[in-house]
């Protein structure tokens, strides 16, 4: 059972790779699960066997399968409350400026500094900078948006969006070999044979 | 019909290696026995394979035609100015602020589904929170148009944003109207990023399923490349639940400050501590009217009733009633207290209010808003049944654009009675008023096109595990 071409074919999502090209650097491998709780022992197995490289593709989250990999906890709570406590003192501190100093505003003899009315921009501006840091903050930290990515190349790869459960083993992984690594997946029991993936 | 989630001889627990605790759930929230690759194509067959039925093409075109209705009076407005309109002293604010609040009132319920429910577990928010999400972007966009269109020269719109200039004026950050600025632009932002971010994954999903090349290339792009990595999903969970977290306040700050509009000037009537928390329940009231307005006909044309149950009609209802009886709370607190606060303008005004010039606006909004929606939304067998339940919701958007109308007339009789005057809307009003509805329809049904209206990935994690799918998990689950 070696199913895979040695050679990569056209694919769904981008041109053909050019026959001119020096011979195709490997990705990784790709391997298939029916279900999420595979996918997830699956996971914990290759952690264990000490593959670091590694990431899972799922058409809905899968909270074990990021335990798995080892990531527990996101950094997007601190991302957004940095972002967040700057937009509101930024916010603050503009009304503040702007009515005091540079463009004093006396309202009814009301102090510079009136505090209380200042609150409501104040929030509005740390919801304003904590969503636009959310947003931001997740596309630089999961490296989006992206034109192409090589697990792009598979062929079974679109599936990860619909109803199949991918791992895939990086050969940038230190402990990545190709034979071993193959056969490590194919013991895992796949769903179908376990595809190499070129960049 | 029912689903196999719980067969009888389960008696009530679910097997599975679910850690979470078991909730009993009353109804299916996903009709039939459908599984991961059968939703995505419910959903995505709907965008893909562009067949469309003839109710779309009625409301399209309705919504293209009264599209033409604005451009023609904006461009009216901008040759001749506001005058086009019937503002004048007392009354210059008129349809424009009508049509502003009813329209972000509107938005609102998109948020409270998406946000509010979300924090609240209420997983049966998963069927409509797109499509409301959506209606609340293009309901702000409405809203929006009418403050910048009754500025009179509304190219220097960005006058309202604090940016140096040399023109010798600046917002004064003490004023309501300038908090208004910051709230909408805000809600709007964040409305945006939040239903975005939710989109991607499923444009994801519709990328991968595209049969045709500019399909693939269209949802590819604005899919970003997503690929449904762990790390990116415990990420996305993360930002998600937090923009749920944040839009709950925001939400009913922006009414709040809508309402302030009102109630901090000296009016009869509107200077009041009671406008916030009503003006809030108003706007989801009004909201869920909007949204099972739209989605009765849409599920019935796209025939998504398998999403869409009878059981969601049925809570809608309920919402809807329960924020009825809090807006007519509003309205016997309004009339309760002129009448004990024994102030002669505030009583005069009531008076003037329920019997004056347009009292018989007045009766149309509580015949509207309460009378009638408030008697048959308790019986089950009208929150069930689409006909009825549309006629009630199309009856509380009438009377909850009349509670609007009724607040800003109040302006042609206050303390003075030598200041007193009358107000008419021109026929270029209702063309704006009717236009804004026709932008409205028109980006709607665009949007009913071109992307996913119900979330296909959410709606996967809803389906049991035996189908597939996540075992209901929900976004509050995965993110620590």
């Amino acid at each position: 059972m070696t199913p895979s071409p040695a050679t990569p074919v056209g694919h769904p999502h981008g041109g053909a790779h050019h026959a001119a090209d020096d011979e195709p650097k490997l990705f990784g491998l790709l391997a298939e699960f029916p279900d999420a709780d595979a996918l997830v022992v699956a996971t914990r197995k290759a952690r264990a066997e000490g593959y670091t490289l590694m990431d899972t593709h799922t058409p809905y989250p899968v909270g074990d399968a990021a335990d798995a990999l080892g990531f527990p906890k996101s950094e997007m709570g601190v991302v957004m409350f940095i972002g967040g406590l700057t937009g509101a003192c930024a916010g603050f501190l503009m009304q503040y400026w702007d009515n005091s100093y540079g463009y004093s505003l006396n309202i009814g003899g009301r102090p510079y500094l009136s505090w209380p009315s200042f609150i409501p921009i104040t929030f509005e501006m740390m919801v304003l900078t904590a969503s636009l840091s959310g947003l931001f903050g997740l596309m630089a930290l999961c490296g989006l948006p992206r034109l192409h990515h090589p697990l792009f190349n598979s062929k079974t790869f679109d599936r990860a969006s619909r109803d199949r459960f991918f791992l895939s083993l990086e050969a940038a992984d230190p402990k990545f070999d190709l034979g071993r690594a193959k056969a490590f997946l194919q013991g895992l029991n796949p769903s179908s044979p376990v595809e190499e993936v070129f960049e | 019909m029912s689903i196999a989630e719980h067969p009888p001889a389960a008696g009530g627990h679910r097997p599975g290696r679910s850690d979470l605790p078991l909730e009993p759930e009353m109804h299916p929230l996903v009709e039939h026995k459908h599984d991961l690759v059968s939703v995505g194509d419910a959903i995505g067959s709907v965008v893909l394979n562009g067949r469309h039925p003839r109710g779309w093409w009625i409301g399209f075109l309705a919504g293209f035609a009264l599209l033409q209705v604005l451009a023609v009076s904006v461009c009216w407005l901008f040759y001749m100015g506001v005058g086009i309109w019937g503002i004048n002293v007392p009354t210059a604010w008129g349809f424009a602020i009508i049509n502003f609040v009813w329209w972000i009132g509107i938005g609102h319920a998109g948020t409270l589904i998406s946000a509010i429910l979300l924090l609240l577990h209420q997983k049966w928010r998963t069927s409509i929170n797109r499509f409301s999400e959506a209606m609340t972007i293009f309901a702000v966009m409405c809203a929006g148009l009418f403050p910048l269109l009754h500025m009179g020269r509304p190219w220097f719109f960005y006058w309202l944003y604090p940016l140096p200039n040399v023109a010798g004026v600046y917002p004064q950050f003490r004023s309501p109207l300038t908090w208004d600025v910051f709230a909408v632009t805000t809600y709007f932002t964040v409305s945006l990023v939040f239903w975005y971010i939710g989109l991607v994954p499923d444009l994801a999903a519709l990328r991968d399923q595209a049969g045709k090349r500019w399909q693939r290339v269209f949802y590819g792009l604005l899919s970003l490349g997503w690929r449904g990595s762990a790390i990116h999903w415990r990420r996305y969970e993360k930002v998600y639940l937090l923009l749920g977290g944040l839009s709950t306040p925001l939400v009913l700050s922006v009414h709040t400050v809508v309402s302030f509009d009102f109630a901090v000037a000296i009016v009869p009537l509107w200077h009041a501590t009671i406008f916030p928390p009503f003006f809030v329940a108003g706007a989801i009231y009004s909201g869920f009217a909007m949204v099972v307005a739209l989605a009765i006909p849409v599920r019935k044309w796209y025939h998504l009733e398998d999403f869409f149950t009878d059981h969601h009609l049925d809570i809608c209802g309920k919402v809807m009633l329960a924020t009825g009886f809090l807006v007519t709370y509003g309205y016997f607190s309004e009339f309760w207290m002129a009448w004990y606060g024994h102030s002669l303008y505030e009583w005069g005004t009531t008076i003037e209010r329920m019997f004056g010039p347009y009292g018989w606006s007045y009766w149309c909004l509580i015949f509207f808003n309460c009378a009638f929606p408030l008697t048959f939304l308790w019986s089950k067998r009208v929150r069930r049944s689409p006909f009825w339940l549309e006629l009630i919701c199309l009856s509380a958007l009438i009377g909850m654009w009349f509670e609007r109308y009724v607040i800003v007339v109040t302006l042609t009789r206050d303390q003075l009675p030598s200041s007193w005057g009358r107000y008419s809307p021109t026929i270029w009003d209702y063309a704006t008023m009717f236009g804004s509805l026709g932008l409205f329809l028109f980006l709607f049904f665009l949007f009913l096109r071109y992307l996913p209206m119900i979330s296909i990935t959410e709606m996967r994690e809803l389906l049991p595990k035996k189908q597939g799918g996540g075992g209901g998990h929900s976004i509050m689950e995965n993110a620590p």
